[in-house]
């Protein structure tokens, strides 16, 4: 009989505590392989770890190498042009394309299926694919020549100056689309009788737009700019892809940085160093966004 | 999206009215072409022979149409060392992304659900925590997972990967069920409590039928992130376990022998036709998927 009213008890507590019975080994798998990973990488950043990890405490010395190698800047460099070219081209295309959208289309449908399939290709897919448009060859410098412009010169995949440009032509290819879908969806959430109000008061269609609905648009703003710039400072698949890097470690950025310091030359500390940068650069841009979304989703 | 029903901004009338619609469909083509051209030009370079590739432009039609690359980009192109061409790694893909879809799928459910209807005390602050995850840069990951895999002994193999996509791919699982299901009422599950239902009877008999669009959004997502991965893939593989997209990588910038455009070509498509396939099936909810990624549903 005790053991009865033992095993009901049990029962109900197990059942009560079942949610967080349930939430707590995967909140511990996110504790564990995030957190956990990346106090691991922090520290190591503060060892003398080069081809081995080694635990002894190092303070800020391969935080000064990094700052030291010429390589680093190069990235950095490259991040900030890519980034800003990346960022501005995309959300340009994206608002103008939202907005030609939104006048009543009728293969609107279809049209938006176009612009936004390459989203779903790999990094890898389009990379491949723009390396053979832009090889110097046999891809659009020849078909210039072949038009009849002898003397045109177009080998930015191959020119270290220049070569960090036809990352920033794929990955606009790639991604304005997804700049104009975010921005179809905020115009669609403008309220009809704030444009007709506007119509009716003579306003025409390019005073509409940049006086009232653009404004309006301010959150989908910030919020696209986010998500392409958390694209950019991830960009690792495609700069493989399309230039491996090169020519030397020209286009080199951040992501690939840190893979060649672990995986190639084996310098894990400078490694470490490098992936905490990336990390603290996309905390302080991440981390206030989510504050702000999940304030106002917050039941 | 929904359409508006009035009209829009830009009424045709007059022909001034006329000639800015010509010119918006002009501009809205032309990007038609920007976004079809590759697509195009992969295609039409991959059903070629080599010596037409290098006779003519690369934006022309075939002459005459070979499948030959095809086949070599299949079973005969060389990987590195290896030349059984793709599909063995297409292999690993499969194998590596259905496992890892469905679990972190599952997971993410449960995680959500438990998550926006049993509230509990720092229910907020574990999502937050959990979400963040989402958008590490998974730099700051690499070094210690490859170790962990190592002493796990899953280094360099597919399992070690559903591992990893599992683990990471769970905070955005949670993200867009919990996005579901914070907009589906209380009240039914309230008279399901009342009705003596449990957190698992409810969770299946109530919940998860009707979250069926929350999870055809998430297995399609989950499902493009994971095929389309590159950095797990080169970072945590090594050779005949490789998913297919390093193994493109591999195909393309093997510098030995004759540069095989049309193979090249060959090989990207195989490597995007499945995602691409589900794109244009599903487009609609690949979509929202991508607008989840905003965060907000």
């Amino acid at each position: 009989m005790q053991r009865a009213v033992f095993l009901k008890s049990l029962r109900q507590g197990v059942e009560r505590r079942l949610p967080l019975i349930v939430v707590s080994p995967l909140f511990a798998l996110s504790l564990f392989f995030v957190y956990g990973f990346i106090a691991w990488t922090a520290y190591i950043s503060l060892t003398k770890s080069g081809v081995m990890p080694v635990y002894t405490f190092d303070g800020l010395a391969q935080y000064e190498r990094l700052w030291a190698t010429p390589r680093w800047y190069v990235a950095l460099k490259n991040l900030f042009i890519f980034s800003s070219l990346f960022i501005g081209i995309s959300m340009a295309i994206g608002i103008l394309l939202a907005i030609l959208l939104d006048q009543r289309i009728r293969i609107e449908g279809m049209i938006r299926t176009i612009y936004l399939y390459p989203m779903a290709l790999s990094f890898i897919v389009t990379g491949t694919v723009w390396k053979w448009i832009l090889n110097p060859g046999l891809g659009i410098e020849r078909l210039m020549r072949q038009a009849g412009f002898e003397n045109f010169t177009f080998d930015w995949l191959v020119n270290s100056d220049f070569a960090i440009y036809t990352v920033v032509i794929a990955a606009v290819w790639q991604s304005s689309g997804y700049a104009m879908a975010l921005f179809l969806a905020g115009l669609r959430s403008v309220d009809d009788e704030i444009l007709k109000a506007a119509a009716i008061d003579g306003a025409g269609p390019w005073l509409v737009y940049s006086g009232i609905v653009l404004p309006m648009l301010r959150p989908v703003f910030l919020s696209t700019v986010i998500i392409l710039a958390h694209l950019a400072i991830k960009s690792f698949d495609l700069v493989v892809a399309l230039t491996g890097g090169g020519p030397g470690y020209a286009t080199d950025m951040p992501a690939t940085f840190m893979y060649a310091f672990a995986f190639q030359r084996s310098e894990l500390g400078v490694a470490a160093a490098s992936a905490v940068m990336m990390l603290m650069t996309v905390s302080a841009i991440i981390v206030p966004y989510l504050y702000s979304e999940l304030r106002g989703t917050r039941k | 999206m929904r359409r508006r029903r009035t009209s829009g901004i830009v009424r045709p009338s007059g022909p001034g009215a006329v000639m800015l619609r010509g010119l918006l469909f002009a501009v809205l083509a032309l990007f038609c072409l920007y976004y079809l051209v590759p697509l195009f030009v992969m295609v039409a370079t991959s059903l070629k022979s080599l010596e037409e590739i290098r006779a003519g432009s690369f934006l022309s039609l075939p002459r005459e149409i070979t499948f030959d690359a095809w086949g070599k980009a299949w079973n005969a192109a060389c990987v590195g060392v290896r030349c059984d061409g793709l599909e063995p790694y297409v292999w690993n893909s499969v194998l590596m992304t259905v496992p890892a879809v469905a679990i972190s799928t599952i997971l993410g459910a449960l995680n959500g659900y438990a998550l926006t209807k049993w509230r509990f005390p720092g229910a907020d602050i574990i999502f937050a925590l959990i979400l963040f995850g989402a958008f590490i840069p998974f730099q700051v990951i690499l070094l210690p997972m490859a170790r962990t895999l190592g002493q796990l002994g899953l280094a360099g193999s597919v399992p070690g990967l559903i591992l990893v996509h599992t683990v990471y791919g769970l905070a955005f699982t949670t993200l867009f069920f919990r996005n579901f299901f914070i907009g589906v009422s209380d009240g039914i599950l309230q008279a399901a409590k009342v009705d003596g239902a449990g957190f698992f009877g409810i969770f299946f008999g109530i919940v998860l039928p009707m979250s069926l669009p929350a999870i055809v959004v998430t297995v399609i997502w989950q499902f493009t992130q994971i095929w389309n991965d590159f950095l797990f893939g080169v970072a945590f593989t090594v050779g005949d376990s490789n998913p297919v997209t390093v193994a493109l990588n591999n195909v393309v910038n093997t510098s030995t022998g004759v540069k095989e455009y049309n193979v090249d070509m060959a090989a990207a498509i195989i490597a995007g036709l499945p995602t691409l396939l589900v794109y244009v099936v599903a487009g609609a909810y690949f979509v929202r998927g991508l607008s989840a990624g905003a965060v907000k549903g």
